[in-house]
C-alpha cells in the first residue's frame, strides 16, 4: 500500500525484536470472542486514480454549474490562489497543534497575526484564534456571559440566524439556560420596545446578529444602551465580516463573535469554517479557545507562545471555560492569508462592490414587482417578497441555472414568499437581469393582471 | 571580523538570517499597497455613507495591514519554515495519531462542486455532498459496529458532548433523572470538561494496578444516580481494556450506558468494533484515525456513532435514503438532542475522510492497525533498556514510559523532549496521562519506518546518556531551534495578545 | 524556613493569626511545587470564606491549584500587588505574597492546625514515600 513505509522483511525484523512470534499475539488483550475474523464490509482499495474519479463522479451532481445568490451565513466570495498554495506548505497542513513553541513559530505568528486581525476589525481589544464556527462560537459567547454575570436568562433576537439559535438552545438545555426570544419589527430589526420589556436584573445576555439574518443592520448602540441598563452583556455575531470593512464595528458590544468564512474559506457544504471570538481584555481570562501571546526567548528573542492555557480543558479538566481542545487552525490562518493580501483598501472596495451589486439587484427585482418587505439599511444581503410562490420562482430560476436565494419559509412560517438573497461579487449583473426577466416572465403567464404595467425591464445582450 | 564568502574556509552564518527573521505582517505594511486586485463593478457605484447610514458608515480599519501579493506568500512561506510537520518528520505525538496525510485527499476537497456547494441548495442538487456524507457515515458504522453516525459535530471534543447529550436524553426520555458520569482517572481532560458542559457532573473513578477500569470500584459507583461511563479504549495508556465486555455488561445491568472515546482507533480498526464489545455510543475523531490533517490545530471533525435505541436522540438533521438512492435531509426528529453547530458538519472533512478509506479498503485499514500496533511495540521493546515503562501491560498503539530515572538526576520528562528536537523529532506528548508520573507517552503511527524509528530510538537512548554525563545539556534543550526556550511566565502574567503600532 | 509564629494546612496554606483576624498565604513549598505563578484569584472584600473550602486559585503556566482556606471567616483586605505582581507569591510566600485577611468566626478552629515544627515533619514524611 502507497502510505505504508514498512517493507515485509522490516515487519518480520520488527516483530522478531517485540519478542512475538506473530502479529497475531500482539494484539492478544483483545479477547479472541471480540474479535473480527472477517474483513469489514468497506469499499475500496482504490488507486489515487481511481479515487480522484470517484470524486469527480460525485461533484457531478452538485451545483458546480451554477450561479448562487445563497447567503444566510455562508457566503461565496472570490478565493485569490494564493490561500490554496500556502495552505498547502506541509509545514503548515500537518502540524500539531503548537504546544511546542521551538518547532511551531510559524503556526503561532500568523494566528498571532489573525488575533490582531480581528480584534481590528471587530473593533474590540481582544481576539481569540478561531472556534469551530459562528453558531458555536456564537453559543461560547453566550456561555462566557453566563459565566462572567452569572446570570442564566439570554435574551436572543429572532433576527438571528435561525440555526444560531438551535445551537445555543442545545447546549442551554441541561445547564439551566433560560433562553427568550426577542421579536421583529417592520424593519427587520430587533424590536427595541419589547426587548425593554424582557431585559431585566436576571438576563445574563442580549444577543444579536448583525448585519442580521435578513442582512439588515441592527442600531448595536440602542441596544447595547438597553442590555446595559440592565447589567447584562451585549453579544453581536457577525456573520457576513465583510460588513465590517464598512460598517462602524459593534464596539459598544461586550462580545463580538461571529464566522469568517467570507474571507477566503471554502463554502464546501457548510465546513469546516472558520468561528472567532473578540471582547475586551478584561474578560481575557473568561475567554474560550486558544490564545496566542508574545513572548521573548532565554536570548531575549521576540517569539509567540500558547498562553493563558489554565483556562483550558487539559489543565482544568472539569472547571474548564469551555470543552473545546480543537480550533480551526487551517482555516485562520486562511482568514489571515486572505485579509493580508486584500489588505485595507482591498477589503474596503471589495466591500464597497459587494453593497453596490446588491442594492442594485434589490432595486432591479423590485422593479419587476417583488417587494422589500424591510426597510432597514442592508449590506449585500435583503430579503425580497415575490408576488408568485417563492418556490416556484427559485425553480424557474434553476432552468437558468440560478440559485435564487433562500425560501425564509423554512424557518419563520410567517414570511410566506420571502427570499433572502445573498449578492456579493461572484454574481454578475447578467445574472440578476435574467432573475427580473424570470420574475417579469411570471407576471406575463399567470400573474399578467398583477403585475400589469410593471415595466419588464428587459435588456438585450 | 571576515568577508562574505568564508572565514577558515567555511561559510560564517548571516545574522540575521533574513527567513528567520521574518517581522509581523502589520511592520510590512505600508500605505497603497494590495496584494488582491477586486474585479470593476458593473453596476453603478454607490455612496456608501449615504446607503448605509451616516451612523452606520465606517471611516478605516485602522492598522490593518497593506502589502503585495509577493510578500504575502514571502511571509508565509517564511513562517511556515519555521514550524515542523509530518511531512517533516516523525511526529510521535500519543493520543494524537499524526500519520500521513495523503495529498490527494486535498485535491479532492477541492474539487468545483464539493468546495463551492452551499449548503442550504435543494437536496436535488446536493446528491453528490449527500451521498458522501452518507458513504462516511456508512463507513464508520461499519467500521465501529454501531448502527447509526452523525458526522455533524465540528471536533472531537464537540462529539463527546453530542454523545453525553443523547445519553441524558436517553435517560430522560424513559423518566430517569441521573447525575454523574463516571470517568477513568487516566481520561484526557476533554472527558470532563464535556461531562460539565452537558450538564452532567463528572466523577473521576481510579484505575487499577494494570491501569485498566477496577471493575470492584467500577461496581460501587454505578449507583442508580450515575447516568454511564465514559471510557477510552484503548485508554490512554495504550492499554486494551481486556474485560471491557463484563465492564459494559455492569454499566448496563445499572441501567447505564456507556460512552467511548474514539480517539485511539487507531489500535482496533478491522481488528475488532467498540459496538461488539457494548460500547452504546462514541465518537471517532477524523483528524487522527482517518488521515485529516491537523492543520496546526484544526479543523477537526468528530462523528457520533450510536447503537439503534439512541439513533432518536441523534443530532437535526439527518442523512436519508429515501429507497431509490435519493438523499434528503429529515429535520422532523422530534427526541433529537437538537443541533450542536450550523449545517451538516465539517463536510470537508468527511471528503478527506472517505478519501483514505477508499484508498486502503478493508483489508489495508487492518494492516495500517497492524503496522501501527507493531511500530508501538518495536518502540517499547528497543526503550525500556533505557527508560522506565509505566505499565507492564502490553501496548496497543502507542506506549508510555515514565522519566523516574531520569528525574532522579534532575532531568525532567519536559527536558527529554525539547532535547529531541536538537536531534530533529518533534517530541512526544509530555506530562500525560496525568496518572503517570513524568509521562513520556509515544504514539509512531503507521506511517513511521523501520529507519526512521532506529533513528528516533536512537536519539532518545543518547538523551539517556547524555542526562548520566551532561544533564545540563538536557535540562537547557533546544540549541538548535531557532528559538530557545520561551518565557511562558511573563507571557501569562502580563499577556500580550495582538500587535498594535509602536 | 517556616516562620514559628505561623500555623499551616496539609494542604499548603499558611496562617498567622493576630487577634481576632489572621493573614493567610500559600507556603514556601507549594509555591516550588507549581513553579512560575502567573495568576491569583482572590475573593471579594466581605465575602464570606469556610474553612477546607476553595477561597481562590493560584495558576502557574500549566497548573491550576486552590488554596483552600484554614478559618471560617469575613475576607476583610486582599493583598493589593497580588494582581499586578503574582510573583510575589514566588520571591516572598510567606511576606509580600500574603493573598487575603479575614476576619475569624470562631478562633478554636485554628487548634486542629500546624505549628513549624509539625508542618516541616509533614513535609519530610510527604517526601520520603
Amino acid at each position: 500500500m502507497r502510505y505504508l513505509p514498512n517493507s515485509p522483511e522490516d515487519r518480520k525484523e520488527m516483530l522478531r525484536a517485540t519478542g512475538r512470534s506473530s502479529i497475531d499475539e500482539l494484539f492478544a488483550q483483545v479477547p479472541q470472542d471480540l474479535r473480527l475474523h472477517e474483513s469489514l464490509q468497506l469499499p475500496g482499495p482504490l488507486s489515487e486514480a481511481e479515487i480522484l474519479e470517484f470524486f469527480r463522479e460525485a461533484a457531478r451532481a452538485t451545483s458546480k454549474d451554477f450561479v448562487s445568490l445563497l447567503g444566510a451565513g455562508v457566503y461565496r466570495h472570490y478565493r485569490p490562489v494564493v490561500i490554496d498554495e500556502l495552505l498547502s506548505r506541509g509545514e503548515f497542513l500537518t502540524a500539531y497543534t503548537p504546544y511546542q513553541p521551538e518547532i511551531s513559530q510559524g503556526t503561532l505568528q500568523a494566528l498571532f497575526e489573525f488575533q490582531t486581525l480581528i480584534a481590528q476589525l471587530t473593533g474590540m481589544e481582544v481576539a481569540n484564534s478561531s472556534l469551530y464556527d459562528g453558531s458555536t462560537a456564537t453559543n461560547e459567547a453566550v456561555l462566557m456571559a453566563m459565566r462572567i454575570t452569572g446570570r442564566e436568562q439570554v435574551l436572543l433576537a429572532r433576527t438571528m440566524h435561525p440555526e444560531y439559535r438551535e445551537v445555543i438552545k442545545t447546549y442551554g438545555r441541561y445547564l439551566g439556560t433560560r433562553v427568550k426570544e426577542a421579536p421583529l419589527q417592520p424593519s427587520g430589526q430587533m424590536d427595541l420596545h419589547r426587548l425593554d420589556c424582557v431585559v431585566d436584573e436576571k438576563t445574563a445576555a442580549v444577543v444579536i446578529q448583525s448585519p442580521n439574518f435578513f442582512g439588515v443592520l441592527e442600531p448595536v448602540s440602542e441596544i447595547a444602551e438597553l442590555a446595559h441598563k440592565h447589567g447584562a452583556f451585549l453579544i453581536v455575531a457577525v456573520a457576513e465580516p465583510l460588513s465590517l470593512a464598512l460598517v462602524k464595528p459593534p464596539a459598544e458590544a461586550d462580545i463580538v463573535c461571529g464566522e469568517a468564512q467570507s474571507f477566503g474559506v471554502p463554502v464546501a457544504f457548510g465546513g469546516p469554517y472558520c468561528g472567532f471570538l473578540a471582547t475586551r481584555d478584561r474578560f481575557v481570562r473568561q475567554m474560550p479557545g486558544r490564545l496566542v501571546g508574545l513572548t521573548k526567548d532565554s536570548q531575549g528573542r521576540r517569539g509567540f507562545v500558547l498562553t493563558l492555557v489554565t483556562r483550558e480543558q487539559f489543565i482544568r479538566r472539569e472547571k474548564a471555560t469551555s470543552n473545546i481542545c480543537t480550533s480551526q487552525t487551517l482555516c485562520a490562518l486562511a482568514a489571515t492569508i486572505y485579509l493580508c493580501l486584500l489588505g485595507k483598501q482591498g477589503l474596503r472596495k471589495l466591500a464597497r462592490n459587494n453593497l453596490a451589486k446588491a442594492h442594485d439587484a434589490a432595486r432591479e427585482l423590485q422593479a419587476v414587482g417583488a417587494k422589500r418587505p424591510f426597510t432597514g439599511p442592508f449590506f449585500n444581503e435583503f430579503v425580497l417578497e415575490t408576488p408568485m410562490p417563492a418556490g416556484d420562482f427559485l425553480r424557474a430560476c434553476e432552468e437558468e441555472k440560478i440559485l435564487g436565494g433562500l425560501e425564509l419559509e423554512r424557518f419563520y412560517p410567517e414570511m410566506k414568499n420571502h427570499l433572502l438573497i445573498a449578492v456579493t461579487e461572484m454574481v454578475n449583473k447578467e445574472t440578476i437581469d435574467r432573475m427580473a426577466r424570470v420574475l417579469a416572465g411570471f407576471g406575463v403567464d399567470a400573474h399578467s393582471s398583477r403585475l400589469n404595467g410593471a415595466a419588464a425591464p428587459v435588456r438585450s445582450h | 571580523m571576515s568577508q562574505s564568502g568564508g572565514h577558515n574556509g567555511r561559510i560564517t552564518e548571516a545574522i540575521p538570517h533574513i527567513t528567520r527573521n521574518e517581522a509581523l505582517i502589520f511592520e510590512r505594511s505600508s500605505a497603497g499597497k494590495t496584494g488582491a486586485e477586486v474585479a470593476p463593478l458593473d453596476v453603478p457605484p454607490v455612496e456608501a455613507p449615504e446607503v448605509l447610514g451616516k451612523d452606520f458608515y465606517r471611516e478605516d480599519i485602522d492598522g490593518f495591514p497593506e502589502v503585495s501579493e509577493l510578500e504575502v506568500i514571502r511571509h508565509f512561506t517564511r513562517l511556515s519554515t519555521w514550524n515542523y510537520g509530518i511531512d517533516t518528520g516523525l511526529y510521535p505525538l500519543g493520543s494524537c495519531t499524526m500519520k500521513y496525510n495523503p495529498r490527494i485527499n486535498e485535491v479532492v476537497a477541492r474539487l468545483d462542486g464539493l468546495a463551492t456547494d452551499h449548503p442550504y441548495i435543494p437536496a436535488r442538487l446536493a446528491q453528490g455532498c449527500l451521498g458522501i456524507l452518507a458513504e462516511t457515515a456508512r463507513c464508520v458504522a461499519e467500521i465501529t459496529g454501531m448502527d447509526a453516525v452523525s458526522l455533524q459535530p465540528a471536533a472531537g471534543a464537540q462529539g463527546e458532548l453530542t454523545g453525553l447529550l443523547m445519553i441524558r436524553a436517553y435517560h430522560e426520555d424513559r423518566g430517569e433523572r441521573r447525575k454523574y458520569i463516571l470517568i477513568p482517572d487516566s481520561a484526557h481532560g476533554t472527558n470532563p470538561a464535556s461531562v460539565t458542559t452537558s450538564g452532567y457532573e463528572a466523577r473521576s473513578l481510579k484505575s487499577n494496578d494494570r491501569g485498566c477500569v477496577d471493575l470492584a470500584e467500577l461496581e460501587r459507583a454505578m449507583t442508580p444516580e450515575t447516568a454511564g461511563l465514559m471510557l477510552t479504549n484503548p485508554n490512554t495508556l495504550g492499554i486494551f481494556e481486556e474485560q471491557i465486555r463484563e465492564v459494559c455488561l455492569r454499566v448496563h445491568h445499572r441501567g447505564g450506558l456507556v460512552y467511548m472515546d474514539g480517539a485511539n482507533m487507531n489500535a482496533l480498526i478491522g481488528i475488532a468494533r467498540p459496538g461488539d464489545f457494548g460500547v452504546d455510543v462514541m465518537h471517532l475523531n477524523l483528524h487522527k484515525t482517518f488521515s485529516t490533517p491537523h492543520g496546526g490545530g484544526g479543523p477537526g471533525s468528530g462523528p457520533v456513532a450510536v447503537k439503534r435505541k439512541l439513533e432518536p436522540y441523534l443530532p437535526t438533521p439527518t442523512i436519508e435514503e429515501t429507497g431509490d438512492g435519493f438523499y434528503k435531509l429529515n429535520f422532523d426528529r422530534p427526541k433529537s438532542v437538537g443541533r450542536v453547530r450550523a449545517f451538516y458538519g465539517n463536510f470537508g472533512m468527511a471528503v478527506r475522510a472517505l478519501a483514505y478509506m477508499l484508498a486502503y479498503g478493508a483489508d489495508g485499514l487492518r494492516q495500517v492497525t497492524e503496522d501501527a500496533v507493531l511500530n508501538a511495540n518495536y518502540l517499547r521493546a528497543r526503550l525500556s533498556t533505557a527508560y522506565d515503562l509505566a505499565y507492564d501491560a502490553p501496548s496497543m498503539h502507542e506506549c508510555v514510559f515514565s522519566d523516574r530515572r531520569q528525574a532522579a538526576r534532575g532531568v525532567r520528562t519536559g527536558d527529554i523532549a525539547k532535547r529531541l528536537m536538537d536531534y530533529g523529532f518533534h517530541p512526544y506528548t509530555v506530562s500525560f496521562p496525568l496518572v503517570v508520573p513524568g509521562a513520556m507517552m509515544i504514539e509512531p503511527t503507521e506511517s513511521a519506518s523501520k529507519a526512521e524509528l532506529d533513528a528516533f530510538v536512537d536519539a532518545l537512548l543518547a538523551i539517556a546518556q547524555e542526562v548520566k554525563e551532561h544533564p545540563e545539556v538536557v535540562a537547557g534543550a533546544p540549541h538548535s531551534t531557532r528559538l530557545s526556550r520561551l518565557d511562558e511566565a511573563t507571557a501569562a502574567r502580563k499577556p500580550i495578545l495582538r500587535w498594535k503600532p509602536s | 524556613m517556616y516562620p514559628q509564629e505561623f500555623l499551616y494546612t496539609q494542604d499548603h496554606e499558611w496562617i498567622r493569626v493576630d487577634g481576632t483576624t489572621a493573614s493567610i498565604g500559600i507556603t514556601e513549598h507549594a509555591q516550588k511545587e507549581l513553579g512560575d505563578i502567573v495568576f491569583v484569584e482572590v475573593p471579594q472584600v466581605g465575602s464570606q470564606v469556610t474553612r477546607k473550602e476553595s477561597l481562590g486559585t493560584v495558576e502557574s503556566v500549566k497548573a491550576v491549584a486552590d488554596v483552600y482556606s484554614p478559618v471560617t471567616g469575613e475576607v476583610i483586605a486582599v493583598n493589593p500587588k497580588i494582581q499586578k505582581a503574582p510573583e510575589l507569591v514566588n520571591t516572598d510566600p510567606h511576606g509580600e505574597g500574603w493573598l487575603v485577611r479575614v476576619r475569624l468566626k470562631d478562633r478554636s478552629e485554628t487548634e486542629s492546625l500546624m505549628t513549624a515544627d509539625e508542618y516541616e515533619e509533614y513535609l519530610k514524611k510527604g517526601s520520603a514515600h
